[in-house]
């Protein structure tokens, strides 16, 4: 445990070193928010009835877009070999790096959520689908992603290759995130779309932990 | 301490080694020599565990390396040519993250680390406003931390002065003498004061 937090804060510490880290994932989020009504239709009543769909699209990006550094910048400086050469177990230190970087991207976007929601005038009634939903789903994605940042860190351009790897995984995510956010909206109970969105959670908090751990040692090893 | 038998290495499809076998003992320097690209790093990484690209055996105090993986990461420590040190943390922030991932790293403060060598002052400095060889000594203070009984390094004195040689070359002859044991590559001139430099030579190695 003392070693999960030590690694939690290194991790924290370099994401505050480097800003961009924590910007640019927010920065796309609210751009697409705001490009969006300008290239569509500024029409009220359309934006609310895409609010869902359009808001975890841009979320989903999003955390695409920056999980690709999650191991890149230990990869190149050497301290990932130290990380495997190390006696404490690699799991840990994976799932401290992938929370690390779920609270500067997936928590941040849930907290600035509202804001996105209020700008496509989604009824208020779903605002706590659209957090609740999102603190839910995000993690998943940190987690998915984190497995393809591990296979594609020893390559040179992996950025593409993520998308490929991992975006069928993020699919359910997707359906069941919105799904929740449209049925909070027309004021349908969410509790089952919620079920299912933390039981995805809970399957890859206990599995994809494994897979990084193996996608990072096949990617140093080879 | 360590022992390899029968390795064999491929890269690219050049045979790097083959019927390779050599050990390493307690309380002796081991130097791998031969040319650029003649697999020094690989051999060392192979060694800590870092590439699956071989086949042999390897044993660590007569057991094979991947039964006793945790025992033997407590017991070895590897500098490699990415020191792995982060460039926006400051010399102390790095050396404290070694001594969390390292728990053999325990000889002395990092505060009496930095000093030996020779960064007493520039703690607080993020690494990556330090010179090359600054950043090198980051990396190299963990060996005045280390308890670890084998140090593998590769190329450690890149970047360093003629000084700062000296001063590593001095702890190497410490480590020795506490029935440590080292196993390096580098294109220095090695001098271990007191004590006499096994040669691997690769370039003399079987590869058929």
């Amino acid at each position: 445990m003392r070693f999960f937090l030590a690694a939690l804060k290194r991790d924290l510490l370099l994401v505050f070193r480097h800003r961009n880290d924590i910007i640019n994932p927010l920065a796309f989020f609210l751009m697409v928010a705001v490009l969006f009504p300008l290239g569509v239709s500024p029409d009220p009543a359309f934006l609310s009835e895409v609010a869902a769909g359009v808001i975890w699209v841009a979320a989903l990006l999003a955390c695409l877009l920056s999980v690709d550094g999650i191991f890149r910048g230990d990869y190149e400086d050497g301290s990932l070999e130290q990380m495997l050469v190390s006696p404490e177990p690699l799991l840990i230190l994976v799932l401290a790096k992938v929370i690390s970087h779920w609270l500067v991207s997936g928590f941040c976007l849930a907290i600035i959520s509202p804001l996105v929601a209020m700008m496509f005038f989604l009824p208020s009634e779903g605002y706590l689908a659209l957090i609740l939903s999102l603190l839910l789903g995000t993690p998943t994605l940190s987690l998915m992603g984190a497995i393809g940042a591990g296979l594609t860190v020893g390559l040179r351009r992996g950025g593409v290759l993520i998308s490929l790897l991992v975006l069928p995984l993020y699919i359910p995510v997707l359906i069941f995130g919105a799904g929740t956010v449209q049925a909070g909206a027309m004021g349908l109970p969410i509790q089952g779309y919620l079920a299912l969105l933390g039981a995805i959670l809970v399957f890859s908090i206990m599995l994809a932990p494994f897979a990084i751990a193996a996608a990072l040692k096949v990617s140093v090893r080879s | 301490m360590l022992e390899v038998k029968n390795l064999f290495c491929e890269r690219d499809e050049r045979v790097l080694f083959a019927n390779f076998s050599f050990q390493i003992n307690a309380a002796e320097v081991v130097q791998i020599i031969g040319q650029n690209g003649s697999g020094k790093t690989t051999l060392l990484r192979i060694l800590c565990g870092l590439s699956d690209a071989y086949s042999g055996e390897i044993y660590w105090q007569g057991n094979d390396l991947d039964e006793v993986r945790d025992q033997y990461y407590l017991a070895m420590l590897y500098v490699g040519h990415l020191a792995g040190v982060k460039g926006s943390l400051t010399a102390e922030e790095n050396l404290r993250w070694m001594m969390q991932l390292d728990k053999s790293l325990d000889k002395c403060t990092i505060a009496t680390a930095l000093k030996q060598v020779g960064l007493y002052g520039f703690e607080d400095v993020p690494c990556h406003s330090l010179s090359a060889g600054q950043q090198r000594r980051v990396g190299l203070a963990r060996l005045y931390l280390s308890s670890a009984p084998l140090w593998i390094l590769d190329e450690p004195f890149t970047a360093l002065d003629k000084k700062g040689v000296k001063e590593k070359e001095a702890l190497i002859a410490n480590h020795i003498e506490d029935g440590g044991s080292v196993i390096l590559t580098t294109h220095h001139d090695l001098k271990i004061p007191g004590q006499t430099i096994r040669p691997i030579n690769l370039d003399e190695v079987d590869r058929a």
